[in-house]
Order: structure tokens, then C-alpha cells, then sequence
């Protein structure tokens, strides 16, 4: 080891082209065209199915009080805002995983990542973007999209009172009364995405200034990150556990599963994952980071095949004990994705388990294909589809009921959220050096071998 | 191995530090002598790649074991469950397949790792009762041995001695030729 010792460039910075930029605007603006498009070929019955008649003849066959409240018919609007919401919780979770994992690479006193962590680090900086995209759909399209908004369910005495829901009020509205604005809950949204932002503000500003130290002994900087990163990750393990329950497992407010929290980090962590890959991948075949090698690939490799099967784990044992044990309350929601509403779902829950499971357990076992880029950009792509499928399954049956579907306005939302994400993600890239070339154990991720 | 009753003979390097064996490996090979084995007290990383050897098929082994108990599990399941006795647990098909899962998950994992060991005891010859011939006994201590398959070299003996020597073994004694039948 020590008689080849190559001199990488560590003061590299990544240029944000302008034929990206570009790119990456015409794709916003195509989304958004689709999305309007979409719509508007929704209002006059292209894409958009007519499930109305037989959900009110099934819904009066449910026996229970749920059944006749609150089940509107869901309209193209509704439509618009599921898709808003599953892609700005989506993109929420992708961003904040991106700073978990810096967190973890500091916390674990990881060597290897030294060389991909700025990559890593610029996935935060979309958490401010997503956040109003959140509130905006919430105070707009909240009300369609979240059974529990509706205040005739809090209301005693009248015929669409729920007790169930009603017991979960305080979750929702403290300290306000029960079916008025839901001030807990909104808090908590800010307050999640705001400390996240927060706490990745300060990762970021302690690892630049890094960057400029002339006293190579100085591990301060490193250091006071490693705590950051320590009260990231405690905050984090708590907080994502109550948005997951916030922002997905309330749109079926009867239903609960508690593995839910655990069920949501696993998707959309291994999303990050997929991303991450992507990222380096694109970077290394542009030209940049040439001192990621395919020791530092295998390593994202196993990640991803390793948090496959995580996600499986949790997805399955989540699936399984509920599946078997047939209780009413917790079947409802598995009903909804399989033989009820229409089928609509049923293929889904099929592809997502094949997608997400089988497909990358079985081509990225080997450990030739966690070291070749072309099986890892396939794999990364793949998962990423797959887990966007899986909030997919998570939030349409609850909010769009029988009339979801792939059209247009998921398509357009897709791209419009990807495409901004990406140009948010190369942006702050390109702030910095690509490399953060003061970590103290860069020696150590220049010989990673593995 | 049986139509030759006559013992094997090999010169062993011994070295007192990992990188002075990674070093030596590399190095004398480069000079042209073909390394058999290196004998340490811990797993060195990429070892196995510097002597050459071919890349293990420990791999494929344990695929094969875990996809013999993913068979044997549902093979199992089947004919218990729907062949033997049909059992309804649940109100569900007696091979409901998530019911399956599980069961067929901890056998895959043992099967394999069952037959993991058994590999791992067959490749090194090792097992109740048998004793495993040592080139040098210092190697689960503190040492590290070079060994050089004389049959497969066709330097001198004293040649292949001189350029351990020049890198790194220990001199004291020199390298020496160690006999196996």
C-alpha cells in the first residue's frame, strides 16, 4: 500500500453547468405542465376513474359510524393535494435522511465516507422548500386529504361522532378544543423540519469552515460536529417515528400499526441511499470525485442491499401479524390496498415487495455487482421508484380512495418535486469544495479496501 | 497426495510484524518465487489476493445451503400443512404464503450456517479429533510464516533463502525446510 500513493485533487469544486440548470428547468416546467394538464383532463374524466357509485354502495355495507362520515367522493383536487403531499413527505424524508447520514458517518467516527460525505451534506438543504409545500397542501388541501380535520367527529351526540377518532384528539389540537385548528400537530410539523434544518445548518457551517483550516492538527470543527451529530441522531429517532405518524399514518385515522415510525425510516432511508448512489455515480462518471473507488461503491452497495432487506423485514413483520390476525380496526387498511377499493392497489403491494425486495436482494448479492456502477445506477434507480411507490401505496388508498392511479398528475408531480430537488442538491453542491479535504480521516478513505 | 509416500518439503520465512509479510509477499513474488501460504495469528485484508490465489467460492456455498433450506423449508411446510394433515389457522389457506415466511426464513439461515461450519471444518481440515499439521507453532502467537512449495519452484533452495532474507525474514534461525507428509 504504501509504495502507491496517487495525489488526488482534494480542492475540486463542482461546477453547476448551466445546460443542467437548464435541463433541470425545462423539467420543472414540463411537470408542471403535465400536473396542470393533468388535472384539467381529470375535471373532464381522461385519467380519472368513476369509482364514486360503488365505494358509497360498499361504504354502506361496512357496518360502523365511519362509513357514512366524512367519505366525499374524491375529486381531481384531491387528487392534486395526495400527490403534493406524498411527494413533499417523500422529498421531506429523502433530505433529512441525507443528514443522518452525515450524522451517522460522524457519530461512527466513519473514515471511508470522508470523500462522499459533501455529497451527503447537500440533500439538507431541500428541507427548506418542502416544508411550505407541506403547510401550503396541509391548510389547502388538509381537509381532503385528513379524515381527522373534520369537527363533526368530535362533536357528541350527533350521528357522525367517532369515538375512536375522538379519543385521539389531544394529538391532534391540544391545547385547542377538539376539532378546531389543529395547533399540536402543525406545531410539530414546523417544529420537526425546522430543527432538522437547524441542527443540519450547523453540520454544514462547522464542516465548511473546516475546509479553511491551515493547522491540519485541528480537529475542532470535527469534533463539535460529532456532538451536533449525536443530538441530530436522538432528536431524529424520535421526531421522524411522530411525523411518520403525522404526516402518513393519520390519513387512515382509525388504523395504527406501531411499527409504523420504523416502517417509514426504512423506506425512505434506503431511498436516501439509492440517491446518495446516484449522486456519486454521476459525479464519478462526470469526471469529479476520482478518488471514489470501487471499495468506496461496494460499501454504498451494501448499504442498499443491506437496508433492502431491513425494509422487507419491517414492511413484512408489519404485514404478516396483521394480516393473520384479521382484527377489523387493523385490516381495514390492508383490505383498502388489496381486494377493496376496486383492486386499484392490489398490483402495487405486489410490485413493491418485488421491487424493493427481491429484485435488489437478488442483484446485488453478489459482490462484483455492489462494485460496478452500472448494477449499482440500475439497482439505486430501482429502489428509488419502488420506495416512491411504497408511499404511493401508504397515502392514496387513504386520500384518493378508488381513483388513484398513474397519470398525468403523478407524473408531473414526480418531476416537478425530483427536478427541483436535484437542482436544490447540485446547487448547494456546488457552494463548496466537493471534497471535504480537511477531514482528519481522509488518509484513511483515500486507502479504503475492502 | 497417495501415490507418493515421500513428504513434501517446504522453506518457511518467519516474520515478526504484518506489514513485513505483506511486503515480502508482494516482493517475492516479484523476484519470481511462487508463495504457498502465509500462516498468521489474525486475518490480514487482500492477503489472499497478493499470494494469488483463485477468489473463494465460499460465496456460492452459502447461497447454495441457504437455497437447499429454503426448499427443505417449503418442501416441509407443504406437506405438513396441505399434504399430512391440512391444518386452518386463522381462517387462513393452510399455505397462506406469509405464514410461510418465517419458518422458511430461520431454516434457510441455518441450513446455511450449518453448512457454512461444515465447510469451513473440510476446507481446513479441521474437526474433532484431527490435528492440524503446523509449519510453525509460533504462528497462533506472535509470528507470521511465509511458506514456499519447494515442488513448485524451480529455484535453488539456497536462492529462495536468500530472498526471504532480503525481505525481512528472520535470520535466526534462517529460513528453514519443513517436511509434510
Amino acid at each position: 500500500m504504501a509504495e502507491v500513493h496517487v495525489h488526488y485533487n482534494l480542492n475540486e469544486k463542482y461546477t453547476f453547468t448551466p445546460e443542467l440548470k437548464k435541463k433541470l428547468a425545462i423539467g420543472m416546467g414540463v411537470g408542471l405542465v403535465l400536473l396542470v394538464l393533468g388535472v384539467i383532463l381529470a375535471y373532464a374524466g381522461i385519467g380519472f376513474g368513476h369509482h364514486e357509485a360503488h365505494e358509497a354502495g360498499k361504504a354502506a355495507q361496512d357496518a360502523g359510524k365511519h362509513a357514512e362520515v366524512g367519505h366525499h367522493g374524491a375529486t381531481p383536487l384531491t387528487r392534486l393535494w395526495a400527490n403534493l403531499w406524498l411527494n413533499g413527505v417523500f422529498f421531506t424524508y429523502i433530505a433529512a435522511m441525507g443528514v443522518l447520514f452525515v450524522a451517522i458517518q460522524y457519530v461512527a467516527y466513519a473514515g471511508w465516507s470522508a470523500t462522499i460525505r459533501r455529497v451527503a451534506e447537500a440533500f439538507g438543504a431541500f428541507l427548506p422548500f418542502t416544508a411550505p409545500v407541506l403547510l401550503i397542501t396541509f391548510f389547502l388541501g388538509g381537509h381532503d386529504l385528513f379524515h381527522w380535520t373534520h369537527h363533526d367527529l368530535y362533536e357528541k351526540g350527533k350521528a357522525t361522532y367517532d369515538p375512536i377518532i375522538a379519543g385521539k384528539a389531544g394529538f391532534f389540537f391540544f391545547p385547542l378544543a377538539a376539532g378546531s385548528f389543529p395547533l399540536f400537530w402543525v406545531l410539530r410539523l414546523v417544529a420537526f423540519i425546522g430543527i432538522w434544518y437547524a441542527l443540519y445548518r450547523m453540520l454544514i457551517k462547522n464542516s465548511v469552515a473546516e475546509d479553511y483550516l491551515t493547522d491540519k492538527t485541528d480537529f475542532s470543527y470535527h469534533k463539535r460536529n460529532i456532538t451536533i451529530g449525536a443530538i441530530f441522531i436522538v432528536f431524529f429517532g424520535l421526531s421522524e417515528s411522530v411525523s411518520a405518524w403525522d404526516w402518513v399514518m393519520s390519513i387512515d385515522t382509525h388504523w395504527y400499526s406501531t411499527m409504523f415510525g420504523w416502517y417509514v425510516f426504512a423506506s425512505s432511508w434506503v431511498s436516501a441511499l439509492a440517491v446518495l448512489t446516484l449522486a456519486v455515480v454521476y459525479l464519478k462518471e462526470n469526471g469529479y470525485l476520482k478518488m471514489v473507488n470501487e471499495n468506496h461503491l461496494h460499501d454504498l452497495g451494501k448499504f442498499m442491499f443491506a437496508f433492502s432487506i431491513f425494509w422487507a423485514y419491517i414492511w413484512f413483520a408489519q404485514y404478516m401479524l396483521q394480516a393473520y390476525s384479521n382484527i377489523p380496526e387493523e385490516i381495514e387498511y390492508w383490505v383498502a390496498r388489496h381486494d377493496g377499493l376496486e383492486g386499484v392497489y392490489s398490483p402495487m403491494i405486489v410490485m413493491n415487495v418485488i421491487i424493493n425486495f427481491l429484485f435488489p436482494f437478488l442483484f446485488l448479492m453478489t459482490r462484483d455487482a455492489k462494485r460496478k456502477e452500472i448494477f449499482l445506477k440500475i439497482t439505486a434507480f430501482a429502489i428509488l421508484m419502488g420506495h416512491y411507490l411504497d408511499f404511493f401505496v401508504m397515502v392514496m388508498p387513504g386520500t384518493v380512495k378508488g381513483n388513484g392511479g398513474f397519470f398525468l398528475i403523478e407524473i408531473g408531480t414526480l418531476m416537478l418535486f425530483a427536478c427541483a430537488f436535484v437542482y436544490v442538491f447540485a446547487n448547494q453542491l456546488s457552494r463548496q469544495g466537493l471534497i471535504a479535504k480537511n477531514h482528519p480521516m481522509m488518509e484513511e478513505s483515500l486507502h479504503h479496501s475492502i | 497426495m497417495a501415490k507418493s509416500k515421500e513428504p513434501k518439503k517446504y522453506l518457511v520465512g518467519i516474520y515478526d510484524h504484518e506489514e513485513k509479510v505483506v511486503e515480502a509477499v508482494k516482493k517475492v513474488q516479484k523476484e519470481g518465487v511462487k508463495v504457498e501460504e502465509v500462516y498468521s495469528p489474525h486475518p490480514i485484508h487482500h492477503i489472499d489476493t497478493y499470494i494469488g490465489h483463485p477468489r473463494t467460492r465460499i460465496p456460492i456455498a452459502a447461497f447454495m445451503f441457504g437455497a437447499t433450506g429454503t426448499i427443505l423449508a417449503i418442501t416441509m411446510i407443504t406437506f405438513m400443512m396441505k399434504i399430512d394433515w391440512p391444518m386452518i389457522i386463522g381462517g387462513k389457506n393452510p399455505l397462506y404464503p406469509p405464514t410461510m415466511v418465517p419458518v422458511t426464513f430461520e431454516a434457510t439461515v441455518l441450513i446455511c450456517a450449518l453448512g457454512m461450519v461444515a465447510t469451513f471444518l473440510i476446507t481446513n481440515n479441521m474437526g474433532p479429533g484431527k490435528v492440524e499439521f503446523m509449519f510453525d507453532r509460533r504462528t497462533t502467537d506472535d509470528k507470521y510464516a511465509l511458506v514456499v512449495d519447494l515442488d513448485k519452484n524451480t529455484k535453488s533452495v539456497e536462492e529462495i533463502r536468500q530472498i526471504l532474507i532480503k525481505y525481512g525474514a528472520e535470520t535466526t534461525p534462517p529460513p528453514r525446510i519443513v517436511e509434510k507428509s
